[in-house]
């Protein structure tokens, strides 16, 4: 039987981030047993298959569609026209991913953006740049009082990611054994925590259980400043700013870092799917074989310890390490049995809230929008553009997805990228990706497929009213709803993090208690998707730390770094 | 008065920071935008427009204008062809270096000589009996730099002979109805063409390449851009990275062709190729006797090393990418001072401070390691940093 072992002919890139995004053209594989398999040509997958083959495992990429980068993708939907079709930006990317995968010398360029432009309905704006003197005569001339308020709110949230951030590049120590290593682990956790200021560890227990609206009501007056900044606290999941637990949201929009700068988002050179393709090159120079095309039907599981894949044109793979990068309910109850799992770990993963909230509005424009405040100046596109004006409109927006219907009056984070990146679009057009928050994956008495249309006019109604013409510029109008998400990229219920960003679900929960350390109950079967701790938002960290824990577990099961091929002792 | 480059008036509308600087006695831009690493990524990604007017520039021309640049400049000047440039040196008869440039063949006898001080005595001096006039046409043109992946496709929309120009190579085209000279050449280590235009026609020549920017995220930028850009490519900058031997007190402060790293520019001189030039003799008696004092190369920072100080500190780790032209130290694991570093930035290409460093000779091996003394909280601290080949930054497109 044919495979459908594909693979890109060079490993290199040009390393200069312009490399067309295509397909990964064929190979034939004559050999089909690998040391691991990855499951999901996600980033998470890239990540991990990276790291693997790096430390010299013979590692097999498996991607169902014929791009790799999952969510993370850009695609020419329109000739010359460049779509970030979902993911967007770029922040939460851990730094050590960069160095150790050698990203650079495949082309990753992160892409400055150096303004946020915030409009209001009463046709005024907030306007940040570059020059941090006139960003806080911007924030004053909103209100005065928030201008050293905005110096004092960054500087006690930035305390807090200093001091969390450690965890994002941790496997979490697993509360729940008796094996002292972990013991161990867990005191050392907490007697950091212990170390922390204590005005530090009150502000990011607040900010992880509370809620966005009561952190920054105690900091600003200005609605506008409030409006921009509280849109962060609900970015992919199914809370407004007054929900509890929307402060951690929040945080995880903060706590990434650019150039060093926490907060900072950049654009990758061609979008997040440029980011991914950079990825692609990288795992295949140090020896990835990325297979396109390739769905997987199931695990192949023998003894309760995982032995291979069998895709679902009956091709079976061989590995004695196989690594699920989708998402919890796909790793745990479609691609294995149920009934192999413990029944406390089956409950959890059913319980695990995915109710995808979010959807993308794309659109193909003939010129720049008009914002009749500035005139004809267009610079202010060259970030996010954040329609969001106070966190009453994001709440009422809110109030329609609580009742299962999409927000009549949505929360959109619009980004023209071809204002940064050139090459996205033809000289004087542009491609805008529009984040639009809410349209819950379940909608009441009714469907997607019947108001996909409806929801994109709403959508560009809004546009419509915060820059007058908005309509005459389109070209064309691309609409993903939840429920494409889940249709095109996977992620059950079109869940942008493969499960939402809520406390209960997150460290040592993430996905399940005592299932945070990447394993799963079936030996040599792993998870790395963004349903594993840290989470999601393009950070890479479980990819890497998963591949960290399958290493480790290789090592202390004696088999080296380096072997090659056969099956792994399991004898502990 | 400050003078003003014949860009002015275009330049002058285009900086939106209000911020300027002196270079050669005239007025340039510090950065046009609030930010100048969106100029340094305009370089990177797109392309960007820079005012380069106030170099030095000499025509070397006549009967004997060959062998007599053969005899002052390093580079073997007769292996320049007609339409051709090259990147050279001129060193005193100790070997030391006094100044690098670009020489431009325009023609069999005629050559355009670039240089950052001034050197019409210099050259004056070592006139002897060739026939040769030297002239100073600094004010005859105005010069346009336009660097970027996206600058041949944007020229050679307005000036089409530009995409077939070889790296190094010269041409003369016309754009806004004007004779403009174009060379492939640049200071930032990327694909890039530098215009030289009659000074009179300096607007017109600005506007027809910004109108032909149009759409195409091409922006003017400025100082602080173009080093970012320089310091990445490995490209040194006279009173940063070294100093002229014509003016230094001390050979301390004196450096020779190979410590420099430029020892390329002389390769294959062995035996008697005919030629006698100012510094030859010493030259050849530092690779003989392998004198050569220690080696100008590049530095990257170890990354994790360099978090580990700040945190340590309780600090969150600087990721500065303004360069900072000043002397750091470098020791050995046993606190011995063994060189120095310049031109310290954090490079966003590549995820990394990096510097320009003179290191000992039994270091300048890539992969040697050295500490980098630097300030964190008030008290220095010692940062592992890894010695690397120069450039540090060369994508492809720069010479393909």
């Amino acid at each position: 039987m044919a495979t459908k072992t594909r693979r890109a002919a060079s490993a290199n890139g040009t390393g200069d981030g312009t490399d067309p995004i295509t397909n990964l053209p064929d190979r034939r594989a004559g050999d089909r047993t690998y040391d691991a398999i990855v499951v999901g040509g996600g980033h998470n997958g890239l990540v991990n298959g990276a790291y693997l083959a790096k430390a010299g495992l013979r590692t097999l990429i498996l991607e169902r569609r014929h791009l790799v980068g999952g969510a993370a993708i850009t695609e020419e939907l329109r000739p010359g026209f460049w779509f970030t079709t979902f993911s967007y930006a770029l922040s939460l990317l851990r730094p050590d991913i960069i160095h150790d995968l050698e990203l650079t010398t495949h082309g990753f360029l992160p892409l400055l953006m150096p303004s946020t432009f915030a409009p209001m309905e009463n046709g005024d704006y907030l306007l940040l740049g570059q020059d941090h003197g006139e960003n806080l005569r911007e924030i004053a001339r909103h209100s005065a009082h928030d201008a050293d308020a905005y110096e004092a709110f960054n500087h006690d949230v930035l305390r807090v990611c200093r001091a969390i951030k450690p965890l994002l590049d941790e496997v979490p120590p697993d509360i729940f054994s008796d094996d002292p290593e972990e013991l161990v682990r867990a005191a050392a956790m907490g007697s950091r925590l212990r170390r922390l200021d204590r005005k530090v560890f009150h502000d990011a227990v607040r900010l992880l259980t509370g809620s966005a609206a009561d952190f920054l009501d105690d900091y600003f007056e200005s609605e506008i400043l409030k409006g921009y900044l509280a849109s962060s606290s609900i970015i992919g999941t199914k809370v407004g700013p007054y929900s509890q637990g929307s402060g951690l949201v929040l945080l995880y929009h903060i706590i990434g870092e650019h150039d060093g700068e926490f907060g900072a988002w950049a654009f990758h050179k061609r979008g997040n799917g440029g980011f991914t393709q950079v990825l692609a090159r990288a795992a295949q120079a140090f020896g990835a074989e990325i297979a396109l095309e390739s769905p997987v039907e199931r695990v192949i599981t023998r003894h309760g310890r995982a032995t291979g894949v069998a895709l679902s044109d009956g091709t079976e793979l061989r590995a004695p390490v196989v690594v699920s990068a989708l998402d919890p309910r796909r790793t745990f109850l479609e691609l294995v049995d149920p009934l192999e799992l413990p029944t406390d770990l089956v409950d959890a993963i059913r319980r695990f809230r995915f109710q995808g909230t979010s959807a993308k509005v794309n659109f193909a424009l003939d010129g720049a929008p008009r914002y009749p405040a500035l005139g004809d100046r267009t610079d202010q596109y060259r970030g996010f553009t954040n329609i969001g004006p106070s966190m009453e409109y994001l709440e009422r927006a809110y109030d329609d997805a609580k009742y299962g219907w999409y927000s009549q009056r949505p929360y959109i984070d619009t980004a023209i990228q071809s204002t940064i990146d050139p090459d996205m679009a033809p000289p004087g057009k542009h491609v805008m990706s529009c984040f639009i928050q809410y349209a819950p994956y379940h909608l009441k008495g009714s469907d997607w497929d019947t108001e996909k249309e409806r929801f994109g006019d709403t959508v560009q109604a809004t546009l419509e009213s915060f820059f007058p013409g908005f309509g005459d510029l389109v070209l064309q109008r691309e609409i993903r709803t939840p429920l494409d998400i889940e249709r095109t990229v996977g992620l059950s219920e079109g869940n942008i993090f493969a499960g939402e960003f809520l406390a209960p679900q997150m460290w040592l929960f993430r996905p399940a208690p005592g299932w945070s350390q990447y394993r799963t109950p079936i030996d040599g079967y792993y998870q790395c998707g963004s349903g594993t701790h840290p989470g999601g938002c393009v950070m890479g960290a479980p990819g890497k730390l998963a591949a960290r824990q399958i290493l480790d577990d290789r090592a202390r099961r004696g088999a080296g770094p380096t072997e090659r091929r056969g099956a792994v002792p399991t004898g502990a | 008065m400050i003078r003003t480059t014949p860009f002015h008036e275009r330049t002058s509308a285009a900086n939106a920071s209000g911020l300027w600087e002196h270079w050669s006695g005239y007025l340039v831009a510090q950065k046009y935008q609030l930010s100048e690493k969106f100029e340094y990524f305009a370089i990177r990604n797109s392309a960007g427009l820079f005012d380069s007017s106030p170099l030095y520039k000499y025509r070397i021309s006549g009967r004997d204008a060959e062998g007599f640049l053969a005899g002052v400049l390093a580079r073997d000047i007769r292996t320049c062809l007609v339409g051709h440039g090259q990147y050279t040196a001129w060193l005193d008869d100790r070997g030391f270096v006094v100044e690098d440039g670009v020489v431009f063949r325009t023609a069999a006898d005629d050559y355009l000589l670039t240089s950052a001080e001034p050197n019409q005595a210099y050259l004056d001096a070592l006139r002897g009996r060739h026939q040769v006039s030297i002239e100073d046409v600094s004010e005859a043109s105005a010069v346009l730099a336009f660097q970027g992946p996206t600058s041949r496709d944007i020229l050679g929309s307005i000036a089409p002979q530009v995409c077939e120009l070889p790296y190094f190579g010269l041409t003369t085209v016309t754009i806004a109805g004007t004779d403009v000279m174009v060379s492939r050449t640049g200071y930032t280590g990327d694909l890039g063409y530098e215009l030289w235009i009659p000074a009179d026609r300096a607007l017109a020549v600005w506007d027809a390449v910004i109108k032909a920017s149009a759409g195409r995220g091409a922006i003017p930028f400025g100082m602080i851009a173009l080093s970012m850009a320089r310091i990445e490519a490995g490209l040194l900058l006279l009173d940063v990275d070294f100093g002229s031997s014509r003016y230094a007190w001390t050979d301390a402060t004196r450096s020779s062709l190979v410590e420099l790293g430029l020892g390329w520019m002389v390769k294959g001189l062995s035996g008697d190729d005919g030629r006698t030039f100012v510094g030859r003799a010493a030259l050849e008696r530092e690779l003989r006797e392998r004198t050569s004092r220690w080696k100008l190369t590049g530095l990257v920072l170890d990354w994790q090393d360099f978090d580990r100080h700040y945190d340590d500190a309780g600090l969150i780790p600087p990721k500065d990418h303004t360069p900072i032209h000043d002397e750091y130290y470098l020791y050995d694991d046993d606190a011995r001072q063994i060189g120095w570093a310049s031109s310290l930035m954090y490079s966003p290409i590549l995820q990394r401070h990096i510097a320009l460093a003179r290191v000992p000779l039994d270091r300048a091996t890539p992969g040697s390691r050295v500490k980098l003394e630097l300030p964190v909280s008030h008290r220095y601290e010692y940062f592992d940093a890894v010695v690397s080949r120069l450039p540090l930054y060369n994508p492809d497109r720069r010479t393909a």
